[in-house]
């Protein structure tokens, strides 16, 4: 603790008498994921080394803990030292000066070995805004022994093509299995994050460079007509209202052949314990259409520091700790490498120990092969793979999201579906004034 | 009879409560007023300027504007039969002689106690699921396709899910004003002849009125802002099928951060609220009096 | 032989009502017996009812996770001291409303209750900004504000019709008896209005302990009651379903046994003996 910080701690404790002026207490906001749970188990560890400080976690589900931090670190309320944010808040609230830099982390946690991909999320102008908590990109989980049934094998990189055709020979709907199984809950984290991607990969753009919504391509138009072909001839009943977690149930239980979604699933379907299937999982690169794309996306939940808090120096050492190789090598000692969380460093995937995940080698050429400051076949104003990093973006995504939910549930067509997408989107655009 | 002594002491008791109401209303209110006119994005900082009518203009030529004021009305409509018809039902089924009264109410009464987002998440995922939910195991034992609820009758579902929420409420408060129903006059019109049916009509009916308005008073404020259940179920969705008023304001305040079309959209929706509740108390506010 | 009938008629009643009641009570049943099943069990097709290995592991994970203590508190306070709080500003409001109406009471209470019409969501960022500045967020005081103002107007709503119901001709007799206002209030309408505030009371303390999107937005850490809590077990990723019916129970079952216990007093009502 620097003798600043003692000094404005010694302030606060004077002029708010009923702070005990023991030890420096950070509030840390945190989404409940599994990793993070983790991460919360494990703090004794990180106060065991810091004893000056403790740490109070603020533990919710993801849109309420967006919502929160969102009208928190944008009113400047102060209730939050550490906050967890994803890749599409960082450049927005980066550019803001809302977050205080993190390039000074110390030399030990090494900065170098983030995954470039990651990083160069999570950096705006050479500033790094947030440290990478786990990163994950998206990619095709199948079961190998329907697989094996049906006389295929599914390649290592597969296209588009070999996705049909894998989901009509795994489809057995008298028993209740369903070829594939994809996102179809509206909102822009849910079905628009997946039909994002897969948009990319068919050479779709969410706007050309002078902002103007392109909804009305040609590409888009294949890209919707495949996946409601997808999955109304294979998917389960009821996919509209699909989102991660309903997908994961039904993937477990053994009711869907493929599922192609986010890297970190992959723990949760090998895991004997929750899931029925877990011996017969294999893993593929998302697929593409020879166009140069292929149709995953990069996310990673960090941890960043909103500015203005009076901690920032506990908050610093904090995330140092959690983001660290040390904070790797503990996960592994107390839960094994499968639940180390992924995505974040090269030196873990040089690592041999975890070279024996079955899913580690795919999760990382995952993530390698997407490219967020340049997502499409054609050029674009945006940076960000599955969303566009403008603030507008949520409320509009949510809103078209609504509409490809519609055309799955067969309520409009694909066109209505698009056409509406492309009257929302040039109506919010034209509002916000991107477009003149 | 009322004299001028006890009218003061009235209006002394009535103030504080008039008072907070109106510190309440009018701060909010005035800086929501003012926001509506702005073009301000909570995530953009430093870019407000006066936007005049744009952000109504923009809330109410939205192509979602006519669905979510449909099902705003659908919805309230919708939950208050349901309630309504339902919780005069069972306030006259448990003021009956029975064994383990007093269970069955808390059983009927319990829905009440649950939070909504948890009861929308239990209705969702254990029961609606069409594939793992209780409703489709129950199809699939008779031998009938399960039916996507959520997807093929988003309204319905949603109607479903808070008029079992409600219903206690409806119960209970209907439950309380059976109590004083006078039994004598009951039993006269038993002797008389009168049936169940018309007893029910001509005595208990008119004896609940008052209970009834307030059921629908009180339930009309707190359905017309349903929002977590649609939240966690549909997201509006599929398409704007499920999308209500304060679903519409919520995408504009919240995921937007749109502080000034959220503004402008809460203005249109407190306008609205209040044409509905003008027209109820037209219709039954006369109840009220004795 | 009219013994024997009312036997069969109340055996006919109890049936129905029995029905009904685990019916509509059946969700809830569902949520608690999945609280004691695996994540795996929880999703099995068929489900099974109550042919499964019982665990407690949910809870105990919970436990562990969560400071449930301090969040069931936090619900403690906000919900009873809102409601007591409302109840004395309501009863003084709403027995002038019943006993002495003006021209305008009807506009009042119309107007009361329209203050409840702003959407909250519409509101958030005025009432977090004024939060911010008077230092009240994260606090149960903030929170026992909030939800004072917001639950009066159902207060005063639902105490005026209970009043309403108390016959006017004791208040005038009491006044023949030169009862001063005082003892008016104290010694005639309180004993005859207690079922309607206790019914007003429960009914509240309910809202309150539910309200989830004030108690969620202008908390953090420390003043966080039960609806935050529960925020944390809706939908991580992975399997959730029994560890959020584990939380469901623990954040319902107080106001269920708070329930059984008021539920008598509760609608054992307005009896006017003196009347008639």
């Amino acid at each position: 603790m620097t003798s600043r910080v003692r000094a404005l701690f010694g302030a606060c404790a004077i002029a708010a008498l009923s702070t005990p002026a023991i030890a420096e207490n950070i509030v840390i906001a945190t989404v409940n994921n599994g990793d993070m749970i983790r991460m919360q188990k494990l703090t004794d560890d990180f106060t065991a080394k810091n004893p000056d400080i403790t740490v109070e976690w603020v533990t919710l589900e993801e849109n309420v803990l967006r919502q929160r931090v969102t009208t928190d670190v944008a009113t400047k309320g102060g209730q939050y030292d550490v906050m967890t944010i994803g890749t599409y808040e960082v450049p927005i609230w980066g550019k803001q000066g809302w977050l205080v830099s993190l390039n000074d982390l110390p030399a030990e946690w090494d900065a170098d070995d983030i995954l470039p991909a990651i990083r160069g999320g999570l950096t705006v102008d050479g500033e790094l805004y947030a440290a990478p908590f786990y990163g994950e990109s998206s990619m095709v989980m199948y079961r190998t022994d329907l697989m094996e049934t049906a006389g295929m094998k599914m390649p290592e990189a597969p296209t588009w093509d070999d996705i049909k055709k894998a989901a009509e020979a795994m489809t057995d709907k008298d028993n209740e299995v369903y070829g594939i199984c994809l996102r179809g809950k509206a909102g822009w984290g849910e079905n628009m994050a997946f039909l994002t991607a897969m948009a990319n990969s068919y050479g779709a753009r969410w706007f050309d460079e002078n902002w103007v919504p392109q909804f009305d391509s040609e590409a888009w138009k294949t890209a919707l007509d495949d996946y409601l072909e997808l999955m109304n001839n294979y998917g389960p009943p009821g996919a509209s209202n699909n989102g991660f977690n309903e997908n994961l149930a039904l993937f477990q239980t053994g009711k869907c052949g493929m599922w192609i979604d986010a890297t970190v699933a992959a723990s949760f379907v090998t895991n004997p314990t929750d899931s029925q299937v877990a011996d017969s999982v294999g893993f593929a690169l998302a697929p593409d259409n020879g166009l140069g794309k292929r149709g995953n996306w990069l996310w990673a939940w960090s941890l960043a520091i909103p500015a203005g808090t009076e901690k920032e120096d506990a908050a610093k050492k904090f995330i140092a700790w959690a983001t660290s190789k040390e904070y790797l090598a503990l996960v592994a000692e107390n839960e094994g490498w499968a639940n180390v969380p992924p995505g974040t460093r090269t030196s873990l995937y040089e690592n041999p120990e975890y070279a024996k995940v079955p899913f580690a080698k795919m999760t990382l050429d995952s993530i390698n092969s997407a490219d967020p400051t340049n997502p499409t076949v054609d050029p674009v104003p945006y940076t960000g793979v599955q969303f566009v990093a403008i603030p507008e973006f949520q409320g509009l995504a949510t809103a078209t999201g609504q509409q490809f939910s519609a055309a799955l549930a067969g309520n409009i067509s694909a066109e209505e579906a698009l056409a509406n997408a492309q009257d929302l989107a040039t109506r919010e655009m034209t509002k916000a004034g991107y477009i003149k | 009879m009322v004299t001028a002594h006890s009218r003061t002491a009235a209006r002394l008791m009535i103030s504080p409560a008039v008072v907070l109401l109106l510190g309440w209303m009018i701060i909010p209110l005035s800086m929501t007023i003012y926001f509506s006119f702005l073009r301000y994005n909570l995530l953009s900082p430093g870019m407000e300027e006066w936007a005049g009518l744009t952000n109504y203009r923009y809330f109410l030529t939205d192509p979602a504007f006519f669905a979510a004021l449909t099902n705003t009305l659908l919805l309230v409509g919708g939950v208050l039969l349901i309630t309504v018809v339902g919780g005069t039902a069972l306030a006259v089924l448990l003021d009956q002689p029975m064994w383990g009264q007093g269970i069955v109410r808390i059983l009927v009464i319990a829905p009440f106690f649950v939070m909504p987002t948890v009861s929308a998440l239990v209705w969702k995922n254990m029961f609606m699921n069409p594939v793992n939910g209780l409703f489709a195991h129950a199809f699939k034992a008779v031998g009938l396709q399960p039916f996507d609820f959520l997807s093929h009758a988003p309204l319905m579902s949603i109607i479903l899910i808070v008029s079992w929420q409600w219903l206690p409420f409806a119960t209970l408060i209907l439950l309380t004003a059976m109590q004083s129903l006078d039994q004598e006059q009951q039993e006269a019109a038993e002797m008389d002849g009168a049936g169940v049916l018309s007893r029910f009509i001509y005595l208990t009916i008119p004896h609940l009125t008052r209970a009834i308005t307030v059921v629908i008073l009180i339930q009309t404020i707190f359905l017309l802002s349903v929002f977590a259940e649609i939240l966690v179920t549909t997201n509006g969705g599929p398409g704007t099928a499920s999308t209500n008023l304060t679903y519409l304001v919520y995408a504009q305040s919240l995921l937007q951060f749109d502080v000034g079309g959220g503004s402008a959209g809460g203005i249109v929706a407190v306008i609205l609220a209040n044409i509905v509740a003008i027209f109820l108390m037209r219709m039954i506010g006369k109840n009220l009096d004795t | 032989m009219a013994r024997a009938i009312s036997t069969r008629r109340k055996a006919t009643f109890t049936l129905v009502a029995w029905a009904i009641g685990i019916a509509i009570f059946f969700p809830i049943l569902w949520t608690f017996l999945t609280s004691f099943k695996t994540e795996a069990e929880a999703i099995a097709s068929p489900p099974s009812f109550l042919g499964f290995a019982w665990t407690t592991e949910n809870y105990s994970v919970v436990m562990e996770r969560s400071n449930y203590s301090r969040h069931f508190w936090n619900s403690v306070v906000i919900s009873v001291g809102s409601t007591v709080i409302g109840l004395l500003i309501a009863i003084p409001a709403a027995w002038s409303m019943a006993f002495v109406p003006g021209r305008r009471t009807k506009d009042v209470l119309l107007w009361m209750l329209s203050t409840k019409m702003l959407p909250p969501v519409g509101v958030l960022i005025p009432i977090y900004l004024i939060f911010r500045d008077t230092g009240l967020l994260d606090t149960r005081t903030g929170l026992v504000i909030v939800l004072t103002l917001i639950n009066l107007p159902i207060i005063v709503w639902m105490l005026y019709t209970y009043f309403k119901e108390i016959p006017g001709e004791i208040l005038e007799a009491a006044r023949m008896d030169g009862a001063s206002l005082y003892n008016e209030i104290i010694y005639v309408l309180t004993p005859m209005a207690v079922p309607g505030i206790a019914s007003t009371l429960l009914l509240n303390v309910i809202l309150a302990w539910n309200e989830a999107f004030w108690t969620l937005n202008l908390t953090a850490a420390k003043a966080a009651p039960l609806t935050a809590f529960i925020a944390s077990y809706s939908s991580p990723e992975g399997l959730f379903y029994a560890k959020l019916s584990a939380a469901s129970t623990m954040a319902i079952a107080p106001i269920i046994v708070l329930g059984w216990f008021s539920q008598k007093q509760l609608v054992r009502g307005l009896t006017f003996g003196a009347v008639k």
